[in-house]
């Protein structure tokens, strides 16, 4: 009734389409634990991601996110079920896919250029070329000043930039980023994802987007996947039908904005409810 | 809210002008004093052990005494030893010393990279290298000898199982704990197993081995002297095991000081090769200890 005027609208899974940028299909994946039992991670997940679209996942924690975007790098294979990037079964690490961890991924013993250029150089793009290249992605992000400086002697925010451009350099076609700003104070996250929308417009690339911030997500995303607890599958899916360009700082205060993240609350809060009480169980 | 007027604030530079030349008076200050504590030290020890020595309530013939010591050393400098000129046999232990060393250095950072990237391998060989481990590394010493001969060979390869465990050990610990994101990063940056290991697994066990060098390399010095002492034609090792025999305590503490100089010569340029390999370690926060 009231999906005409709302910005969130709720998708029916729908069938696969042939040229999405990635596919996941009715996947079901097990680990092993070291006492030699089974534990299902993620369970009949379907997922797609149109090219060029943003997609964000939220859910509770341990549902199966970071395992999510495992499956597309082809870091873990299905049990069952398969995953498809650009069309192609995942057989290898793909050189589509950039990722930016949750973590600092960033290699300490390298400074920031050094870092940057990795990427490419393990490619095996000629040095000049490559540093040259570094240097111009080290521009985008504001560091030019901070070369040849080592991670130690940055902050976390700068580390996260130089995340970034260590990661676009290689222009992925595929854009992987699990909860990359949870680290990050609220003034350096609101412009870090300036940024990242920034890049992402001049890119053209296909982004999957964790995080656990309801708000991140719908302020980023043209689709947002809401997980249930674990074992993870896909809840429901929203359409965010926000104008783009979004800029940041403004958008949180958009009534179409706040209406959007209370309807997707409402689905997500019981998730995340059911996955603190079984987090509580499984600690006693 | 007040704003500070130009005045103040030119004010304000001066004194933290003053501040800092203050401090850094009193950095100097405090490095003067410890230097001259430390050799006041020095010189109050080597002091009472000559008098001591002189008034016999330390007796020289067991104890030896600083000027017996430095007219030791004096005549092997000047008149050589009984093996031959001094410097030959420094030369000796040291050249048995370094190529224990590399060898055993080199042998443990490949083997612990090796079995550190393999999980299958390192399940396979941990049972062998914790038996060869256990084993009293010294009396291998006399295995040698009757297998390699009483040259450079037996030395070598003392000095060589000293130094493969301790290495060994950091390096597989050093590229067990390489980060896994830092790992998973490099893969889909687009690096190849070789070049992981090259630019992720090697400078992140480094600070590992690296520090493994520094005792491993006192390790692979007794190594040569043991081997030394258990038979040997040169070498500081005989030049001690010599003067023992003879009840020449003089000797054995020449010979002592001259191995302690040998190892803090090569302590330092270890550390100085260290600073250099890992210029991209945050600086402690205490830099003027010494
Ligand atoms: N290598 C592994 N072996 C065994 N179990 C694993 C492994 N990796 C993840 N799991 C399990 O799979 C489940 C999902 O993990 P995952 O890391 O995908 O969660 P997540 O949604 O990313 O959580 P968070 O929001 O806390 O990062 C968890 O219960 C976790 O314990
Ligand atoms: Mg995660």
């Amino acid at each position: 009734m009231q999906s005409q005027t709302m910005a969130a609208e709720k998708l029916s899974p729908v069938a696969l389409p042939a040229d999405a940028a990635i596919a996941i299909d009715d996947v079901t994946l097990r680990f092993v634990t070291p006492d030699g039992h089974m534990m299902t991670a993620i369970r009949d997940f379907t997922m797609t991601v149109a090219r060029g679209e943003f997609a964000c996942v939220v859910g509770p924690t341990g549902c199966g996110k970071s395992t999510t975007l495992n499956l597309v790098t082809g870091l873990l294979r299905p049990t069952t079920g398969n995953v498809r990037v650009m069309g192609n079964p995942v057989t290898d690490i793909s050189r589509d896919i950039g990722f930016v961890f949750q973590a600092d991924a960033l290699f300490p013993w390298r400074s920031v250029i050094d870092n940057v250029a990795a990427g490419p150089l393990f490619r095996g793009m000629p040095k000049q070329e490559a540093y040259d290249k570094a240097r111009d992605w080290i521009g985008r992000v504001g560091l030019s000043r901070f070369e040849k400086h080592y991670p130690h002697q940055l902050s976390g925010g700068m580390r996260k930039r130089v995340a970034l451009a260590q990661t676009f350099i290689n222009q992925p076609k595929i854009l992987l980023m699990d909860e990359p700003f949870s680290a990050l104070d609220m003034q350096t996250r609101t412009a870090m994802q300036d940024e990242l929308l920034g890049l992402w417009s001049g890119l053209k690339s296909s982004v999957v987007f964790v995080t656990h911030d309801l708000e991140e997500a719908v302020a980023l995303a043209d689709k947002v996947y809401v997980l249930t607890a674990g074992p993870g599958t896909v809840k429901s899916v929203y359409r965010i039908d926000l104008p783009r360009p979004r800029v940041m700082a403004d958008i949180r205060y958009d009534p179409k904005f706040i209406e959007t993240a209370k309807v997707i609350w409402n689905d997500l809060r019981e998730e995340v409810q059911l996955g603190q009480s079984r987090g509580l169980q499984a600690s006693h | 809210m007040t704003a500070i007027s130009p005045t103040d604030q030119a004010a304000r530079a001066t004194s933290i002008v003053a501040a800092e030349a203050q401090a850094r008076a009193r950095l100097r200050k405090r490095h003067t004093l410890v230097v001259g504590l430390r050799l006041a030290i020095l010189v109050v020890f080597l002091g009472l052990w000559e008098l001591g020595a002189d008034y016999n309530i330390i007796d020289p013939f067991f104890f030896s005494s600083p000027s017996g010591i430095w007219e030791q050393i004096w005549s092997w400098v000047t008149e050589g030893t009984s093996q031959g000129p001094l410097w030959l046999q420094i030369y000796v232990t040291l050249e048995e010393t370094f190529l224990g060393f590399a060898i055993g250095a080199v042998g443990g950072i490949v083997a612990g990279i090796i079995l550190g990237r393999n999980k299958l391998l390192a399940d396979v060989f941990s049972i062998y290298i914790k038996i060869a481990n256990s084993v009293p590394r010294v009396v291998l010493g006399s295995v040698f000898i009757i297998a390699l001969g009483l040259g450079m060979a037996s030395k070598v390869a003392l000095a060589v199982v000293m130094v493969f465990f301790v290495v060994f050990a950091n390096a597989f610990q050093g590229v067990r704990e390489a980060d896994r994101a830092m790992i998973a990063n490099a893969q889909i940056l687009g690096a190849s197993p070789f070049q992981i290991t090259t630019s992720v697994i090697i400078p992140s066990a480094m600070s590992w081995i690296l520090a493994s060098l520094h005792v491993s390399f006192g390790f692979a010095l007794v190594g040569a002297v043991v081997g030394e002492f258990l038979g040997a034609k040169q070498g500081m090792g005989l030049l001690i095991s010599t003067a023992q025999g003879a009840f020449n305590a003089n000797g054995v503490f020449a010979a002592m000081i001259i191995l302690a100089v040998m190892a803090l010569v090569v302590e330092f340029l270890i550390t100085r090769f260290e600073n250099y390999v890992v210029k991209w370690r945050p600086a402690p926060f205490n830099e003027q200890g010494t």
